[in-house]
């Protein structure tokens, strides 16, 4: 996982990392700052480490090189979007650690979260780009219109201009949320404003896809934790996601999965089966095609999520989830209406079959009436 | 093509036309089969054909005790598989899902690590009459290219099914995509080969049933 290999000893040896300094302006005395304890700080390490599957030992290096890190220059660009995934992150719940780290980040650009507006929003984009140059993050959410630019604009800028310009001094981009990791809801059949995905534009920056509708918010802060101690992005499956969030299925990690081995299900959302709490599949959960980690992390600090308060899952932190065939069919269920094909089918195919069969009835009636029998006699005169 | 377009695809428009293919394929066979009529028969009946043909049907399910042993080991391994296919097929909770949304009417599922069981049972016994056939000199030379065609596509959705069901090597919607394509394959190809004796083996044993019945013989 860690390919830096020199960083990674110089953390290991509790040498001052090259990244960030001890001092003003680091993220451990913003959090400090705002009243968090070091034993809540490294509470919340402990979690993320376990959560991104790194070794215990990792915790201490984790929370130092985090506490050290400079507040990174973050710029956040809002494409086709609905601020679900802003949302997301900040009102996670009042104070958690997630939403100061993410206060402690130097937040340079974020239409809905800045004061600023007008040229002087963009001026302080431009400034920071200018000043934290191939530095920068760049997190982006929203899908970006292709049809015709004019779709989506800031300032006048359309968003693939912003998205260039913005990219070629970024460090790493974060795609947040499924409209900017694939297209998303915009990018729903029939796709009436072209959208794509960042990842469709971008090719020359390491992009981290963070999908979800909305993502979690503890993977971005994750992420942005990773960035932080290593200096570089976290692994990332075919999707470019990163595997210790997105490495299982929800069905792999769901409670209820016992049910479906079991065969139970809920039939209905207000049967017997949906009461005691059993599988459901039949009702549409999209659980076994989606890899996300809320069935592990949870929403609302932890408290539950979807399946756990009885809805299926919509599998929103694939590709072309709106598309899938329906939220409330089972995956194994055809999406079209296969029983009228059959029926039609098995109609047409009655009547060729009819006529087939007559066919091959005359043709061996005229070929036994063209037969000329002959008798020995024949033969031998 | 993502994934996930991949996996709408083979629930959508790749499920109507294996179901086109399918269906039309065995119903025109099976019309043609049942018009092709026999000749009449101007010789006495001394018993009945429709008891002696019903008979048979469940009668020639037993192997009859040269045919064991002389080649038991195809007899067991292709139970085991017809019947590990028939538990696969019909007993696995999504697959019922998908033939009651089809016909309108379901039953109950085995419980699924019985069904995983099944299936590497039935795996194992595919790859045993594979072996016997590659093995035994009379048996490879009377093999042609449709009984591996059709061995290769029946064995297909076996594994994939399984690959899916435990997610070995791809993502799931890849998995589950690439089972289901391969489960149309098979019913692309299903009226076109030996696989339409799911279908005649019926009409076959009923027939050799009712011209034994007709002579007034055991079947």
């Amino acid at each position: 996982m860690i390919k830096n290999k020199a960083r990674k000893d110089a953390i290991l040896k509790e040498e001052t990392p090259a990244k960030g300094t001890p001092g003003k302006g680091t993220l451990g005395e913003a959090l400090r700052e705002q009243g968090v304890s070091r034993r809540s700080f490294m509470k919340y390490f402990a979690s993320t480490a376990s959560m991104m599957a790194l070794p215990p030992a990792m915790i201490p290096v984790i929370a130092k090189a985090m506490e050290q890190a400079r507040r990174p220059s973050v710029i956040w660009l809002s494409f086709q979007e609905c601020t679900g995934c802003t949302e997301s992150l900040t009102r996670a719940s009042t104070s958690t650690l997630e939403n100061l780290i993410f206060d402690a980040i130097s937040l340079d650009y974020h239409h809905t979260l800045q004061a600023a507006s007008g040229h002087q929003a963009e001026a302080a984009r431009e400034a920071a780009m200018e000043e934290n140059y191939g530095e920068y993050l760049l997190v982006v959410d929203g899908s970006i219109p292709m049809g015709n630019p004019g779709y989506s604009t800031i300032a006048g800028i359309s968003n693939v201009d912003m998205l260039k310009q913005a990219a070629e001094g970024a460090a790493a981009i974060i795609a947040v949320g499924t409209c900017s990791t694939y297209g998303g809801i915009p990018h729903a059949d029939p796709n009436p404003t072209g959208a794509v995905s960042v990842g469709e534009i971008i090719k020359d920056k390491p992009i981290i896809n963070v999908p979800g509708c909305p993502p979690i918010p503890v993977v971005i802060t994750g992420v942005l934790a990773h960035f932080l101690t290593f200096g570089e992005l976290p692994e990332l499956d075919h999707l470019g996601r990163p595997k210790a969030f997105y490495g299982k299925s929800i069905h792999d990690r769901c409670y209820r999965r016992p049910f479906y081995d079991k065969g139970l299900f809920a039939e209905t959302f207000d049967d017997e089966g949906a009461k005691k709490g059993w599988c459901l599949f039949k009702l549409g959960c999209k659980g076994p095609t989606t890899y996300n980690a809320c069935a592990t992390t949870k929403w609302n600090d932890g408290t539950s999520f979807p399946i756990e308060a009885g809805h299926p899952c919509l599998g929103c932190s694939e590709p072309d989830f709106w598309d899938g065939g329906g939220f409330y069919r089972a995956l194994s269920l055809p999406t079209e209406n296969i029983a009228q094909t059959a029926v039609y089918t098995a109609a047409g195919a009655a009547a060729a079959g009819l006529a087939v069969g007559a066919l091959n009835r005359a043709k061996k009636k005229a070929s036994n009436k063209a037969h000329i029998k002959i008798t020995i006699k024949d033969l031998e005169q | 093509m993502t994934e996930i377009e991949l996996l709408s695809w083979a629930r959508g428009p790749g499920l109507q036309i294996a179901t086109i293919i399918f269906v039309a394929g065995v119903v025109i066979r099976i019309f043609e089969i049942l018009m092709l009529g026999r000749k009449a028969n101007l010789a006495e009946a001394k018993g009945s054909e429709m008891s002696s043909g019903l008979k048979t049907i469940v009668s020639r399910t037993v192997p009859d005790r040269d045919t064991f042993q002389r080649s038991g080991l195809t007899i067991v391994a292709g139970y085991f598989f017809h019947i590990g296919l028939f538990v696969i097929v019909f007993l696995y909770a999504p697959h019922i899902l998908f033939i009651k949304d089809i016909i309108g009417f379901g039953w109950p599922a085995l419980p699924t690590p019985v069904v995983d069981a099944v299936a590497v049972v039935t795996i194992i016994s595919m790859l045993v009459v594979l072996a016997n056939r590659l093995s035994n000199k009379v048996m490879r030379y009377l093999t042609n290219f449709e009984d591996l065609l059709t061995w290769f596509l029946t064995m297909a959705p076996l594994v994939t099914g399984y690959m899916a069901f435990h997610r070995m090597g791809f993502t799931a919607p890849t998995l589950l995509a690439i089972h289901i394509l391969s489960v149309e394959l098979l019913l692309v190809i299903f009226p076109f080969t030996k696989l339409m004796h799911s279908f005649t083996l019926f009409f076959a044993r009923w027939y050799n049933g009712a011209i034994s019945g007709y002579r007034g013989v055991a079947s």
